[in-house]
């Protein structure tokens, strides 16, 4: 089978870091077109996954993350959009089962007509549903529904053993460990979500501004169980006695008695379009501390000191920044990079000590958002943990960003929090499985699904993610064998002097190129010898 | 890999002994860099280095032994490095010699040396470093210059018209590089206090080897495509290089 595939220059939202590798889109094909159990025609990666670039491979969906998630320098970038299909959509009972590469926004228009929402929409619409179980995304909702994993009922997973079916009670480890697993447990194909219930596509707004950070958290911490949606937009740039001023917006859906007679007219009305476009070329620098500063005056000065009730379309209050078309152009083409932590409840302190370092540093930091975690999901690798967690886009370029950045990350560490793996670009890999203290059970559980460590990613090689890169920066290709990009089923050149290439285990099932289809115990055992051998070198 | 920052954790210095380059890898470990190779000429010469940059939190340091002379080897030795270390995040192009103008004047021996060393060795070891950067999908390269080559004058062009051609290959090859993932930053310092410029009379505006490390830095961060040290040196330059020859030559220094 032909495969299309090119050699692309890939980055997150943020811009950087940047790298190269093949992409191939992967299209629905036709059910059992290649008469392998489970893999309805996924012809582009499935031949993929059995000849693997040594270098890795990862999917990638509409590439919202931030920073080095989903892409692998060298390798293969599997372009999940084209799996598009909505399969079901039950409005009765409320779900929904979709393939892995169907954004929120295309979710959204289909299920708002009948009454539907999304479980968790995080501040873009622009993600896929792929994506958001990767990452276990979170909304203004976290505090009272969780993360999205939570609302996922099953899922499909195309693991490079085999393709499984996954779910909360079905395989729950491997589940979970795809949940919040950052793509390296296999390419998500399918999803079903379970779709809460809304009788209109308006919300329900209150919005109040708080003099300062204890404020804003005081005001949080006793109202928030009243509201299902909950965010704070914090201007991390105010000094002195303001520093923490915030604007608190929380809602709920509309009800039907809340619209007005015009919006009446169409309660589930729901209009996506972008109303402004960013600019294609603006100089890096354009957004510094001093506009950054006056916008976010403007900002927390326009806002209504205390607002109750106010009936707006939902867009407007869950995806602002989807009205701008590109936005993340407006940083530059240095780029800029998102830093999103959570600080467990009772060790505000290091939340507070966080804001002012970052006031007092200057740097050009837009409106960042607070928000209050609620109960975690069963994932290893999951961000969200019951606490604050504090999210800022900077600039790049700003000396001092590094060691400011760097000492946050030891100040999150120490108090028992974490780092937004989706979001992160910069750190130090020796704080992740301090962070992440169920990393190790989730390698485990990983090593399972890809034994032979074909899924890979930069921030997978960066912050040695999988333990299979022989700890920080060693950056081994975790592959046991040297596949070239070809698609005949011809063996592959194997070049002498590698002792995994001469194992003729390898050669045994299929008899030809080694099949990563292959799902036999031999197979397995045989991979396992190969990587202690690579690993012993 | 490199971050968003442009720091690297993986380093290969092409050309070990050389002071400066010593000094931005020293900047690279306070950062990320925790895998450094020294490859030079007199690898046993580094232990000093190697055992320094251990303490300061490189996990991995070692010094192997290559000749930016000895073209043909180019590609086994390199080729080796990169499969035996897995991937460098940055090659740091450091190798070079500044030569006795005096001297070299009238020895071409000594001056093909130092046009060899300087150029010839170096833009050749990039050609492979190239390839096996754009095999990686990412990766970066950072070349000493000088601003000696940006125009050249009387009273050094053996040394001068080296760095000349190496800076105008880098120009080309960054160019070729575009898309690739990978990306090449010349370095032009003026005159820098080293071993190397020990005894000679300093020029306006020198500097040290620890602020040409600094300079690299910011510049890996903001994807310069060019850093001048101390950054001065672009306007004084853009003006020198206007400068009518009978002039130019007048100059003295």
């Amino acid at each position: 089978m032909e495969v299309d595939r090119r050699r692309k220059l890939l980055s997150g939202w943020g811009g950087a870091p940047v790298s190269s590798s093949d992409v191939v889109t992967v299209t629905p094909g036709r059910p059992g077109s290649d008469g392998r159990p489970g893999s309805d025609g996924w012809q582009g990666w499935s031949q993929q996954l059995r000849r693997p670039p040594e270098e890795g491979v990862i999917a990638r969906g509409l590439g919202r993350s931030y920073g080095d998630a989903a892409q692998v320098a060298g390798g293969t970038t599997l372009d999940a959009t084209g799996l598009h299909r909505i399969l079901e959509m039950d409005a009765v009972n409320g779900f929904a089962r979709v393939e892995a590469g169907v954004s929120l926004e295309q979710l959204m228009a289909a299920s708002l007509p009948l009454g539907r929402f999304v479980p968790v929409t995080p501040g873009t619409r622009h993600v896929t549903v792929g994506g958001a179980i990767a990452a276990d995304i979170h909304g203004k909702n976290h505090h009272v529904d969780g993360s999205f994993g939570t609302h996922v009922l099953a899922l499909k997973l195309g693991a490079p053993g085999a393709t499984l079916e996954l779910g909360p009670d079905r395989d729950p480890e491997k589940f979970w460990a795809t949940v919040g697993g950052m793509g390296l447990t296999g390419v998500v194909l399918e999803a079903t979500l379970d779709l809460p219930a809304v009788e209109t596509s308006y919300m329900e707004v209150d919005t109040e501004r708080a003099a300062d950070l204890d404020d804003v958290m005081a005001r949080m911490e006793a109202s928030d169980h009243e509201y299902r949606y909950s965010v704070a937009w914090i201007d991390c740039l105010a000094k002195g006695a303001s520093m923490g001023r915030s604007v608190l917006t929380r809602g709920d859906h509309a009800r039907l008695g809340q619209l007005s007679a015009k919006q009446l007219r169409s309660p589930l009305r729901f209009d996506p379009r972008v109303k402004l476009q960013a600019p294609g070329y603006v100089p890096s620098g354009l957004l510094n501390r001093f506009t950054v500063a006056a916008f976010n005056e403007a900002w927390f000065r326009k806002a209504p000191r205390h607002e109750t009730g106010r009936v707006m379309p939902l867009g407007s209050f869950f995806h602002p920044l989807d009205g701008v078309g590109g936005w993340n152009r407006l940083y530059g083409s240095r780029g800029f990079l998102q830093y999103q932590f959570v600080v467990p409840f009772g060790r505000e302190e290091a939340l507070r000590e966080a804001i002012g370092r970052l006031s007092s540093s200057g740097q050009a930091s837009f409106l960042a958002v607070l928000k209050r975690f609620g109960a975690p999901s069963s994932a290893p690798l999951s961000f969200p943990s019951p606490g604050w967690t504090l999210a800022l886009d900077l600039p790049i370029g700003d000396a001092g960003m590094t060691r400011l950045l760097d000492g946050l990350d030891e100040l999150v560490t120490e108090a028992g929090g974490r780092i937004y793996l989706a979001k992160d670009s910069r750190m130090r890999p020796e704080l992740l499985e301090a962070q992440y203290p169920g990393i190790h059970a989730w390698r485990r559980t990983r090593d399972a699904l890809d034994p032979d460590g074909v899924m890979c990613s930069d921030l997978c090689r960066r912050l040695d993610v999988s333990g299979r890169h022989g700890g920080v920066s060693r950056c081994r290709s975790a592959l046991s064998g040297d596949y070239r990009h070809d698609t005949t089923d011809t063996p592959p050149d194997r070049p002498t002097g590698m002792t995994s290439m001469a194992d003729p285990a390898a050669e045994r099932d299929g008899g030809g190129a080694p099949s990563y289809g292959g799902t036999g115990e031999g197979h397995a055992q045989t991979r396992e010898g190969d990587r202690l051998e690579r690993r012993s070198r | 890999m490199n971050d968003a920052l442009g720091s690297p954790q993986s380093v290969l210095v092409l050309g070990g002994t050389s002071e400066i380059g010593r000094a931005i890898v020293r900047a690279l470990v306070g950062e990320r860099a925790r895998l450094v190779v020294f490859a030079g000429r007199h690898p046993e010469s580094m232990d000093g280095v190697v055992a320094e940059l251990r303490r300061e939190g490189a996990s991995d340091v070692e010094a192997v032994r290559w000749d930016a002379n000895a073209v043909g080897t180019h590609r086994e030795v390199l080729g080796g490095l990169f499969s035996e270390h897995g991937r460098f995040d940055m090659v740091l192009v450091a190798a070079g010699l500044l030569g006795d103008q005096k001297v070299d004047e009238h020895d071409p021996e000594s001056a093909a040396g130092v046009m060899s060393t300087n150029y010839v060795g170096p833009a050749a070891a990039m050609l492979v470093v190239a390839d096996l950067l754009r095999a990686q999908g990412q990766g970066s390269m950072v070349v000493l210059s000088s601003v000696a080559g940006v125009r050249v004058r009387r009273s050094n062009f053996v040394y001068g018209s080296s760095k000349a051609g190496l800076d105008g290959f880098c120009q080309g090859l960054a160019d070729s590089l575009v898309g690739s993932g990978v990306r090449l930053m010349i370095v032009r310092p003026g005159f820098v206090h080293t071993k190397m410029t020990a005894g000679m009379k300093a020029a306006p505006l020198s500097v040290g080897a620890d602020e040409v490390a600094k300079a690299v830095l910011a510049g890996l961060r903001k994807s310069s495509p060019v850093v001048w040290v101390p950054a001065a040196m672009r306007p004084i330059f853009a003006v020198l290089s206007l400068l009518p020859r009978g002039l130019f030559r007048r100059i003295p220094g």
